[in-house]
């Protein structure tokens, strides 16, 4: 962004002559930005707006202005539910789990960079992009096929090894292995191109000089490519972290059943059972429960981002 | 991409390392292939409601496909997501044409602001119960619009197609352009869009795959089920088993009760609903990968 110095310096008469001339020469591109900045007033300012209907009553018939404000009725409610620590601990615990796969991307990548069996590499690669376009619904539903007791495919592969036949969807344990790994089963490939084409970019004198030098794979990993890794690295962590407590919902959803609610009730799905899913909805309640996740999202992100700028001088901002 | 592969002479320790390599990888490779191959098998075999591995049908039939071709909803369906889906992607990639172009120009005053008011929007939301009101309040629940409007700038995208205007296209050529007389819509019309045809295209790839696989503002916005994108007569047959039972009325003879129709259609349903994406999947496969690329740079 460049900082326009020039309206200080000039007398303001002149200023505002400036200000017609430029408005009649650059007039379309006015009229252009004028949709975008539309579309951000509706829908993502106005919604910003309406965050304060978490510290008031709101009621339909009044609206969001008119309602009375109850400052932090809400967030205590929140806090005193019985259930809050069992949905914070689901929702930190589903998704510091799915961190702990974040490495694997990254192994893949170095996998698929040291093979020469170039045309294997090649199809395993393009295999492995494929589960990404698979929708979230049909995600789920193959999920839930696989590991059903009686028809599943999973059951079916076990049982050759003479295990008993076992309804994962219902048992509270198996959720989050289910929901980690299969995520890892979708995105992995996918989310590897990154390090793939941040590793061809290493300079191959180095490498040359180091098997030279008689260095190994494992040593040439070690001191060239996780060192030339470290900033793409550092950026997908912090923006792994930033959305953390958010992501996932849309599948945690549609993989939930009875049986397994004690572990797969996340804030998410939480806010959305409490108001859009409910025969009463109590907008504002929601609302404070998802701000209430916004702030330590936005709070997750700040510590990250520090934490990596200190240690590896890469961040954000 | 293209590393030199010389003949390096390997010592016992890659040797190693190159075989776990190779058996990791042809590992990695069965587990995703296998249960992909496991659909499309399956969805071909009468018999799928029993316990197996294999990947030969072991009853081969197309029954499973003649359930989803009587299932009305499913062709509703998938009309709805087909509209949704080019709409979608027009709508998002003019909004967000008309915002990257202003920003990209250097003599545009006021691109500061505007710049800032996009990034707020990537670190800050109003979160669903306030957008949810606001979207109700303008009247678009139950329309189209709730579905394809609100996402449709992208201030990622937005800023990865500005950065494309400033770095690939010379400034050169809009002083040439200016010299002839030619203004701004038209020269962002016959010489910007034309040369930026590679990014718009991954873009609208992305969001037409975006937009195709969603389910959940349809969820919320959409009560009239002629209006639901295929994802969620998906969600209905798959996840939460509810058929609609009048599109049996006249068929209970040929085709059985509704859980076993459900069983029959189960997989060659997926089959159906991914075969868009699927078929399009080599071709754009690279303008994905490249679009990752693109992405990355202004990260």
């Amino acid at each position: 962004m460049v900082k326009e110095k020039t309206k200080i310096i000039s007398p303001k008469g002149l200023w505002d002559q400036r200000v017609v001339k430029e408005v009649r020469r650059n007039a379309s591109l006015y009229v252009l930005v004028a949709i975008p900045i539309l579309f951000l007033i509706v829908f993502s300012y106005a919604p910003m707006y309406g965050v304060q209907i978490a510290f008031k009553d709101y009621r339909p018939s009044r609206g969001i202005w008119e309602s009375e404000w109850v400052g932090l009725r809400y967030f205590r409610q929140f806090l005193e539910t019985p259930n809050f620590w069992k949905i914070l601990w689901n929702t930190i615990s589903l998704n510091l789990y799915g961190l702990l796969t974040f490495p694997l991307g990254i192994i893949f990548a170095l996998l698929v960079n040291y093979l020469p069996l170039r045309r294997f590499v090649k199809t395993v690669q393009m295999v492995s992009y494929a589960p990404n376009f698979i929708s979230t619904v049909v995600m789920v539903s193959m999920i839930l096929q696989f590991f059903d007791a009686r028809t599943g495919l999973f059951n079916a592969f076990t049982g050759l090894f003479g295990m008993e036949a076992v309804n994962y969807m219902g048992r509270p344990s198996a959720f989050a292995h289910i929901y980690v790994w299969s995520g890892v089963w979708q995105g992995l490939g996918y989310g590897s191109i990154i390090y793939i084409s941040a590793l061809a970019n290493v300079s191959p004198e180095l490498h040359e000089a180091a098997i030279v030098d008689g260095a190994t794979i494992m040593k040439r990993i070690w001191h060239i490519d996780l060192p030339s890794l470290l900033p793409t690295i550092s950026i997908l962590l912090i923006l792994r972290c930033g959305s953390m407590l958010a992501t996932g919902f849309e599948k945690i959803l549609l993989m939930q059943n009875p049986m397994n609610l004690s572990v797969s009730e996340v804030i998410d799905t939480y806010v959305y059972k409490q108001s859009l899913a409910a025969a009463l909805p109590q907008y504002s309640y929601s609302a404070a429960v998802g701000l209430f996740l916004a702030v330590i999202n936005l709070c997750i992100i700040i510590l990250v981002n520090y934490i990596t700028k200190w240690l590896t001088k890469n961040s954000l901002w | 991409m293209h590393r030199k592969n010389k003949l390096t002479r390997y010592n016992w320790a890659d040797r190693v390392f190159l075989t776990v390599d190779f058996i990791v990888l042809f590992i990695f490779f069965l587990l995703i292939a296998y249960p992909l191959l496991f659909i499309i098998s399956a969805s071909f075999d009468s018999a799928n409601s029993t316990l197996s591995a294999s990947l030969i049908p072991r009853q081969f039939s197309l029954e499973g496909y003649r359930a989803v071709f009587e299932y009305e909803y499913i062709w509703i369906g998938y009309r709805n997501s087909l509209i949704y889906t080019v709409l979608y992607v027009v709508i998002s990639l003019t909004v967000t044409i008309c915002c990257a172009y202003p920003l990209s120009r250097d003599d545009f005053k006021g691109r500061g602001i505007i710049m800032v008011m996009c990034l707020i929007t990537m670190y800050f939301s109003g979160g669903l119960i306030p957008s949810y009101l606001i979207i109700n309040s303008i009247g678009l629940n139950n329309t189209l619009w709730a579905v394809v409007l609100p996402g449709a700038l992208s201030v990622y995208n937005m800023i990865v197609i500005r950065t494309y205007f400033r770095t690939q296209i010379p400034s050169e050529l809009f002083e040439s352009a200016q010299l002839d007389g030619c203004g701004n819509i038209y020269y962002l019309l016959r010489i910007v869009l034309p040369l930026s045809v590679p990014i718009l295209a991954v873009i609208a790839l992305f969001n037409a795959v975006g937009m195709w696989n969603s389910y959940f503002s349809s969820m919320i916005y959409l009560q009239d089920r002629n209006k639901f994108p295929l994802q969620l007569i998906l969600r209905e047959i798959l996840i939460t088993n509810t058929l609609d039972p009048t599109t049996l009325i006249g068929n209970e003879g040929l085709l059985g009760t509704l859980m076993e129709r459900k069983n029959l259609m189960k997989y060659s349903v997926i089959v159906v609903a991914s075969l868009p994406v699927m078929i399009a999947y080599p071709f754009v496969q690279k303008y994905f990968v490249k679009g990752i690329m693109i992405g990355a740079i202004k990260g």
